[in-house]
């Protein structure tokens, strides 16, 4: 009864959403206040009602409902409480509504914080939040809906998938969502802009914050989820460039190129069109990468019940609402060109480098996810891309990229006058050289050719980023938040440079087939396996090993690697047991049992591993840090009688 | 002006590779990757009987007639589905099936056998998978068409089902014979 | 996207459920022997890292923890021992799997676009870009913007 209470709610905040739409885009054009403020309340209502019909289908994971279907198919039992609830997006269906759940939030967020917005800008960024709604709504109500009942109900759930049942993956989708769907609100930023005609360049400024949001979220999600696969999967690797995976990373670096594009719009109202064009973009993608792994288009990805019906109706979702933005976009972005320039060597070049660089990373890893479908329909036979392909190929647009970094970094607008900066240039890079040399070969003693390469390109960012402000620091100026941010964001990249170089160029990996109280060495590190003994959970049983890891006299690690047996589904996963420091990982898996007490073991050595992770949560808690500049604080300047067709604005207050 | 419409039609174009990809998106379930073996002649190979290892089986014997090679275990769900479907093909009597066993356990294969009934006209252990990976097989279970002259001309992955039968192979064996495939 | 991922996962274990119907899925931690030619174990380890695991997700030999992937590496064992290259053994493979069992597609003129496409992406965005950057350094230079730090 109250699923079915929940299957109602939500058709009323699809009715909502539509609602918000309407009114919000045609009060808009029509100019009429009352029809704005409807949008305002249909977007409150909207999120009444999807909480609502949450709730209920929380509760019935709560409760062990298995008359639910999908509760009966992603549940059971006996999987712990946190993990029930975490079911809930563990699928197709669920994950739907926690998408739209997450649109709810921000829309709620975004009528709340743009009550100092022009009225009718407000109002179009709802409407076109309310469509993005309304067709999420329209497909989980029509093809997708978690709420049908299982009649008769099942005495059991088929329980959740072992895998899933980790702290880490329970949270990642939230968290990776909360990045998705943010880039939505940049969208209706950008297409409110459009829709209104505006030839300012006020919305970059209200735009920004949103944006940096969202990719903050998206940074922290994609980072959760290698860290996932790298400590649950247990052979050490953290990304695998899986169409799934890519899927999430293209909205980030075009994510990336956006954030950059609005400062210069924001800044010196340039780049107008290329914003608009990469808000577009970056929803874009988002959209094509829930197109791709539910609609079975892709031949390496079976994930989500491939159905071709789901992708028809995504595929013209995606029609509507990208070739809607695009034709605005052809329509509206010849007038918005401006008349300023800045000379070829400045700040704005060098952004506008940044962004054609991150867009040809895009370009190359949208190019090698669908090769293989694209080789297939053309009938070029089978193509098969992985790794060895994405790795060097990737590395052709970022190479220049993270280099420019060091560089542009010091560059000023409009004038770039980089002769002042020169010494600052060549003095880190000069110390990056000295301090990357010896760390590659002093302590590392790696051979290859990219190793000295990233680690003078990492470290080199990092003082880079720092001398300036330090600089600055030291004759007392007080810096901007702003400036804190962007600092703390551009080491973070520089940190997670290291960490690629480093763990690609010098892991040590070894499978080996040691009796109980034999020890092998890696790395300088010995691992001596204790043998194993049995362990239960509450819904598995399975082996524990025993692994004690010494460097020279002194314990450093002790690892209990696991192979868990889960009843339900029967699956058998493995769980490599790592021992962390900051700038090492040890890892010891469990592989067979060979019998007299003897195990096959994965052992690994990953040097700065941690770096990765560490990087891309930098580069987030920067990107946060920005929000808390003076500049947001400030009312915007109202409408448009302060706006001149210059596109200058009057510098009203920040 | 008129670069601005680029984007439009560039999506536009990603839009029609999408919409055609999406229409093949049926036959690419679960990666089934077009067999390279179709068209070529079967492997080589020679395994021992399941029932009597001592006796040979030589994939020489594939000639002469339709063989369906059908490769099994018991450690297989989906093997259990088409199960059914195999034992119809015996009593249609049109093609002889030849078991191949993969990876199993003889006993537990011969007791599945006679508890489940035994489609195959003669059934192969293929203990260490050797010859399975000759045939390039992955997804068990598998079944190849094999014709007179010893050429793979049809592949089935995942269970035989009839509809597959009937449409996918049984046309092989009443048109008329063609020179290669 | 991923939760996309999750479902990927979890896909890959029901699928190797569903085809292996095994009710274990054997770690298998590489129980090839290693061999004592470096030289051997190195191109063993680079044909492992780059034949794809055909019944799993995006997962190399080298990394799969199903039965056929551990009877594939004992075959590309074999094969080195036996003498054959690099090309030959990739051949092998491609001849049983199609070349789907490739990570790396193969360099030939029919995938050319594919490698060559970084690059040529890399060139025309510095060229569009040089022209950007022509056309706005002859514009004004316009006014400072007002109040911020010249380099925030």
């Amino acid at each position: 009864m109250l699923v079915e209470i929940g299957h109602f709610a939500m058709i009323l905040a699809l009715a909502l959403s539509a609602t918000q739409a309407f009114f919000g885009l045609t009060g808009a054009a029509l100019k009429r206040e009352r029809w704005m403020s409807v949008a305002t309340s249909a977007v409150t209502g909207q999120f009444l009602f999807l909480a609502l019909g949450t709730a209920t289908l929380v509760h019935a994971f709560v409760v062990n409902d298995f008359s639910v279907k999908y509760v009966a198919n992603h549940s059971n039992s006996a999987l712990p409480l946190f993990y029930r609830v975490a079911a809930l997006w563990g699928a197709h269906e669920g994950s739907l509504l926690l998408w739209i759940c997450v649109l709810g939030v921000w829309s709620i967020a975004v009528a709340w914080r743009g009550a100092k917005l022009p009225a009718d800008y407000l109002a179009r960024v709802l409407g076109v939040l309310g469509v993005v709604s309304f067709g999420f709504l329209l497909f989980l109500l029509t093809t997708s809906n978690p709420f049908e009942r299982l009649l008769p109900a099942a005495i059991d759930g088929a329980d959740l998938n072992p895998q899933l049942q980790d702290f880490a993956m329970a949270i990642h989708p939230p968290i990776l969502y909360a990045g998705y769907v943010g880039m939505s609100v940049s969208f209706a930023f950008a297409c409110a802009a459009m829709l209104e005609g505006r030839r300012d360049h006020l919305w970059a400024r209200w735009q920004r914050p949103w944006t940096v949001m969202a990719w903050a979220f998206l940074s922290c999600g994609i980072a959760l989820g290698s860290w996932w696969a790298y400590y649950v999967l247990g052979w050490g690797g953290w990304w695998a460039w899986d169409p799934v995976e890519n899927a999430s990373f293209m909205p980030w670096l075009a994510g990336t190129a956006l954030i950059h594009s609005l400062i210069v719009t924001d800044k010196r109202g340039l780049f107008k069109s290329w914003t608009l064009l990469l808000s577009v973009a970056v929803f874009s993608l988002s959209l094509l990468g829930t197109f791709l792994v539910r609609s079975g288009v892709l031949n390496s990805v079976h994930s989500f019940a491939a159905d071709p019906a789901r992708g028809i109706f995504i595929l013209s979702f995606l029609v509507l609402m990208i070739g809607g933005a695009l034709a605005l976009y052809a329509w509206r972005a010849p007038s918005l060109g401006s008349d300023v320039g800045f000379e070829m060597v400045s700040r704005e070049s060098f952004i506008l480098f940044n962004n054609i660089l991150l867009a040809v990373a895009t370009a190359v890893v949208f190019g090698g996810t669908l090769a293989p479908m694209i080789a297939d329909t053309l009938g070029l036979g089978t193509l098969s891309v992985g790794p060895p392909y994405f790795n060097p190929s990737f590395l052709i647009p970022t190479i220049p990229l993270v280099a420019l970094l060091s560089v542009g970094i010091h560059a000023r607008w409009r004038r770039g006058q980089l002769s002042l900066s020169k010494q600052r240039i060549l003095g880190t890079l000069a110390v990056a050289v000295v301090v990357a040399l010896g760390v590659v070969y002093g302590i590392y003693g790696s051979t290859r050719l990219m190793t000295p390469i990233g680690a003078v390109l990492g470290i080199w960012i990092i003082l880079s980023s720092l001398v300036d402000p330090l600089l600055q620091l030291r004759r007392r100026i007080a810096l901007p938040v702003g400036v804190i941010g962007m600092t703390v964001a551009h080491i973070g990249v520089g940190i997670f440079v290291l960490g690629i170089t480093f763990v690609e160029s010098s892991t040590i990996e070894r499978d080996i087939a040691l009796a109980r109280g034999q020890s092998h060495t890696i790395g300088g590190y010995e691992f001596r396996f204790l043998g194993v003994e049995n362990m239960e959970g509450p819904n598995f049983d399975g082996v524990r090993g025993h692994v004690i890891v010494t460097q020279g006299n002194k314990v450093v690690a002790d690892l209990f690697p696991d192979k868990r047996r889960y009843f339900v589904q029967g699956t058998v996963t493995t769980k490599a047991a790592i021992g962390a420091q900051w700038n090492r990982d040890l890892l010891a898996a469990l592989g067979e049992d060979l019998g007299s007490n003897s195990w096959s073991l994965r052992l690994q050595y990953r040097p700065m591993i941690r770096f990765v992770w560490l990087g891309a949560a930098i580069m987030a808690l920067g990107g946060v840090l920005t929000l808390f500049d003076r500049r947001y604080r400030t009312a915007p300047v109202a409408a448009t009688a302060s706006v001149q067709t210059t596109g200058e604005p009057v510098q009203a207050s920040s | 002006m008129k670069r601005f419409l680029l984007p439009l039609g560039a999506f536009a174009l990603l839009v029609v590779v999408l919409l055609v990809g999406l229409r093949h998106a049926p036959e690419r379930e679960a990666k089934f990757v077009k067999s390279p073996l179709i068209g070529k002649p079967a492997p080589q190979f020679t395994l021992p009987q399941l029932v009597d290892p001592a006796q040979t089986f030589d994939s020489g014997s594939l000639r002469g007639g339709w063989h369906l090679v059908n490769i099994w275990a018991t450690w297989c769900v989906t093997c259990r589905e088409e199960h059914e479907v195999l034992l119809q093909i015996k009593q249609e009597g049109r093609v002889p099936i030849v078991g191949l066993d993969w990876k199993d356990e003889d006993a537990a294969a011969i007791s599945w056998l006679s508890q489940l009934g035994n489609p195959y006209q003669v059934v192969l252990a293929d203990r260490k998978g050797e010859v399975a990976i000759d045939f390039g097989v992955y997804l068990a279970p598998e079944s190849f068409l094999i014709d007179p002259q010893g050429v793979v001309v049809e592949k089935q992955y995942g269970a035989m089902t009839v509809e597959d039968w009937r449409s996918k192979f049984l046309p092989h064996l009443t048109a008329p014979a063609k020179a290669g495939a | 996207m991923n939760a996309a991922r999750l479902r990927a996962r979890l896909l890959a274990a029901a699928f190797a459920l569903a085809t292996l119907g095994a009710v274990e899925l054997a770690f298998a931690v590489d129980n090839t022997p290693q061999f004592s030619d470096p030289v051997l174990q190195a191109r063993y380890y680079g044909l492992t890292h780059e034949l794809r695991c055909m019944q799993c997700q995006s997962e190399a030999l080298a990394d799969s923890n199903v039965g056929l992937a551990a009877d594939l590496r004992m075959e590309v064992h074999k094969l080195i021992e036996s003498g054959k290259s690099d090309a030959e053994i990739r051949d092998y493979m491609v001849a049983r799997y199609s070349e789907f069992i490739l990570l790396r597609p193969r360099m030939s003129l029919r995938n050319l676009w594919l490698w060559a496409a970084p690059g040529l992406l890399l060139i025309a965005g510095i060229v569009v870009a040089l022209r950007v950057l022509r056309r706005r350094a002859r514009l004004p230079i316009g006014e400072e913007p007002v109040g911020d730090d010249p380099v925030s």
